[in-house]
């Protein structure tokens, strides 16, 4: 993996969102992540259901109004207020895949209109056989065949469905991509299709993706860098290799060691280790982000950072 | 795996079912054969549409209402209380009789998504002691303790506290247990697992694992798992099953299934698979998707999708061809007229890895 040089083209500073329940109780969903990604990189964000992952895609893509903190997007402040062209620039370049292919398609439009939804509301072709050909072209992107375009959702399977809403997202010609958890809802041969296909598009077109998931194995295969989170904080980042391979954080670790191996005499009597964020008198908020070296950042107080690294 | 007479629990043959649909008749399950011994853990793996849930769901003999048993046996062999077997055919049951000697009480299920497994309106406590007050006759006393019991042994803390929540008030992996607790309360003989952890965490997952098999261990029950995950195959089975458009297409002993696939359908989901070992190469696809069993399939149903597929393929469906004692494969490679086909050279730098990686285990163990 070659390190990602120039400007990031993602700024995530101390970002927080809070979720007011009710007059007493705040749910602190994200609380003060900072991470950054590089053009034409994958960045991974992993954790367990509850951790925060999905909302920091909301966040970003300003489905929800950040609590606190500061996410610059090339170049461009969107954490606050934003104007209406700076709406429109985002709206364009910052695209999102959604995880559930059977409902984040509108059942009642057919694929070609679905995918050429974003084109019409941004005025971006001059006349109907361009965006036709826009249509087709992207359709044949993603490997499904230009007559598609005239068949509704229900028509299609899973995996074809995921294509369909890969193609949404890509005929924007989007910066970044957002793909929160896009493969979790497939099975595992389609898995493979999808992200071969998603792998393919970023060679061809250069786009940044933030892959969200809980699936560690495929986060280590299509990650350049990958964030790991737990209860709304970003405990270690890192490239692949470093958390892989010298993850420091327990938690990073006790995830790392449930993934199960397809190989059945290692996976037979391994057990997992187990992390229990009590037990091990851990406080998030006390923590302070630690430089390991590379692109290796981990949250921790000095003790507990000196603690980790010794007590192999 | 000693060979000794080993009782067996489940043995299906020639299962086939038909589903009624607006659509036409849709023949889900064609001929299944599926053997399972006391004690073993039997794990079905496929395709989401290959048939592995509605195989199990038969066996339980809680199909639904449109489904039709064209033909076949499943017989189940069960304990009465004073040790004497008995062996019914599931299918010939009348429904009461399988409600009030088989569901729940002598095979038991655990579905794959605690959410809605669970009733949200009845205490966790009610729920677990429900079937011991109907299937044992037991006191509402004894059912409490042994409830709490069951709570402790699937590692909630705090069992007596928490015999008076309501499913809501627990996260997604103590549900689970909840629910394999209520599947433990009757004692069943055999314990089936609709894809148990699909819904949750890796880290939960692999506790939730743990905990079947030591309970497995502790009881001597047989286990069938359904799942896509050969992650989870690989730490839990003895013996596979590779379903495909539903037939069964490989069946082995783990050993053989993860070491000396046979099959090109196993070839493919082993293959697409990334383990963690996968460097930065392109993943292997089956490229396609499963065949629609509305229509007749002509041949082999994986013919279409399978680079490997020969003439014959297309006319005439393979039998099970004989590997090993326990290993079978329904493909037409494996006939003596057929060329010699190896498997993909990625998959078998992948199972050198694998090995090699035992190796190395087992250095690190000892």
């Amino acid at each position: 993996m070659h390190p990602k040089s120039g400007e990031p083209i993602l700024k995530v500073c101390g970002l927080k969102q809070y979720f007011q329940v009710s007059g007493r109780f705040t749910v602190r969903a994200v609380d003060g992540v900072d991470f950054v990604i590089y053009p034409g990189e994958t960045y991974g964000l992993v954790g367990e259901s509850g951790s925060g992952k999905s909302t920091i895609g909301r966040s970003l893509i300003r489905l929800y109004d950040p609590t606190a903190g500061r996410i610059e997007f090339d170049g461009m402040d969107i954490s606050g207020r934003m104007s209406r062209g700076d709406t429109e620039r985002l709206r364009t370049e910052m695209q999102m895949i959604f995880q559930d292919p059977m409902a984040c398609l509108n059942p009642r439009k057919k694929v070609g209109e679905i995918i050429a939804q974003g084109l019409d509301i941004h005025h971006l072709y001059r006349n109907r056989t361009e965006r036709t050909d826009k249509v087709a072209a992207m359709l044949e992107k993603v490997g499904l065949a230009p007559e598609h375009a005239d068949r509704y959702p229900h028509q299609f399977s899973g995996g074809q469905r995921q294509r369909v809403g890969i193609a949404r997202a890509l005929i924007m010609n989007p910066k970044l991509v957002i793909a929160d958890e896009c493969i979790s809802a497939l099975d595992v041969s389609i898995q493979a299709q999808v992200v071969n296909l998603m792998k393919d598009l970023q060679t061809q077109t250069g786009t940044t993706y933030l892959f969200i998931a809980h699936d560690l194995s495929m986060v280590k295969y299509i990650s350049d860098r990958i964030g790991v989170l737990h209860l709304g904080h970003l405990l270690e980042t890192g490239s692949t290799e470093e958390i892989f391979n010298h993850p420091v954080h327990p938690y990073t670790r006790s995830l790392l060691s449930a993934i199960p191996r397809p190989n059945p005499r290692v996976e037979k009597d391994r057990v997992a280790q187990s992390y229990d964020y009590k037990a091990e008198g851990v406080d998030y908020r006390k923590g302070t982000r630690h430089h390991l070296g590379g692109q290796h950042y981990v949250l921790a107080t000095p003790e507990e950072l000196a603690r980790w690294t010794n007590g192999e | 795996m000693e060979q000794k007479t080993r009782e067996k629990v489940l043995e299906i043959r020639g299962l086939s079912i038909t589903f009624r649909t607006t659509a036409g008749p849709v023949h889900a399950i064609r001929g299944v054969d599926i053997d399972l011994y006391r004690g073993d853990t039997l794990a079905v793996v496929g395709e989401s549409g290959s048939g592995k849930s509605v195989t199990m769901k038969a066996a339980m003999g809680i199909l639904d209402k449109n489904a039709r048993v064209d033909s076949g046996t499943i017989r189940f062999t069960y304990h009465h209380d004073d040790g004497t077997p008995q062996t019914v055919d599931i299918l010939k049951m009348k429904k009461r009789e399988l409600r009030r000697h088989i569901n729940g009480k002598r095979i038991a299920m655990i579905f794959q998504d605690p959410m809605t497994s669970l009733d949200p309106t009845m205490s966790i406590g009610k729920q677990i002691i429900e079937g011991m007050l109907w299937h044992r006759r037991a006191t509402k006393a004894e059912a409490w303790s042994t409830a709490v019991r069951l709570l402790d042994e699937v590692g909630i803390p705090e069992p007596e506290k928490r015999m008076k929540n309501y499913p809501h008030q627990l996260s997604g992996g103590m549900r689970q247990r909840v629910v394999i607790a209520i599947a433990l309360a009757c004692d069943p003989e055999l314990l089936i697992c609709d894809e148990p952890t699909t819904a949750l965490d890796v880290t939960i997952q692999a506790k939730i694992l743990e905990l079947i098999q030591r309970i497995q261990k502790e009881r001597g029950i047989s286990v069938v798992y359904i799942t896509h995950d050969f992650g989870v195959v690989a730490k839990v089975a003895d013996y596979v099953d590779v379903m495909y458009a539903g037939k069964i297409v490989e069946k082995g002993t783990v050993d053989e299934i993860f070491y000396d696939p046979r099959h090109p359908y196993t070839w493919g989901l082993l293959s697409a698979m990334p383990d963690l070992d996968t460097a930065d190469e392109r993943l292997y696809t089956i490229p396609g998707s499963p065949p629609n069993l509305l229509h007749k399939v002509p041949g082999d149903a994986f013919a279409p999708r399978n680079p490997y597929a020969l003439r014959i393929d297309k006319r005439a469906e393979p039998p099970m061809f004989k590997v090993s004692e326990t290993h079978y494969a329904a493909t037409w490679l494996l006939d003596k007229r057929a060329p010699r086909v190896a498997m993909p050279a990625e998959l078998r730098r992948r199972i050198q890895r694998m090995e090699k990686g035992e190796e190395q285990h087992a250095s690190k163990v000892r």
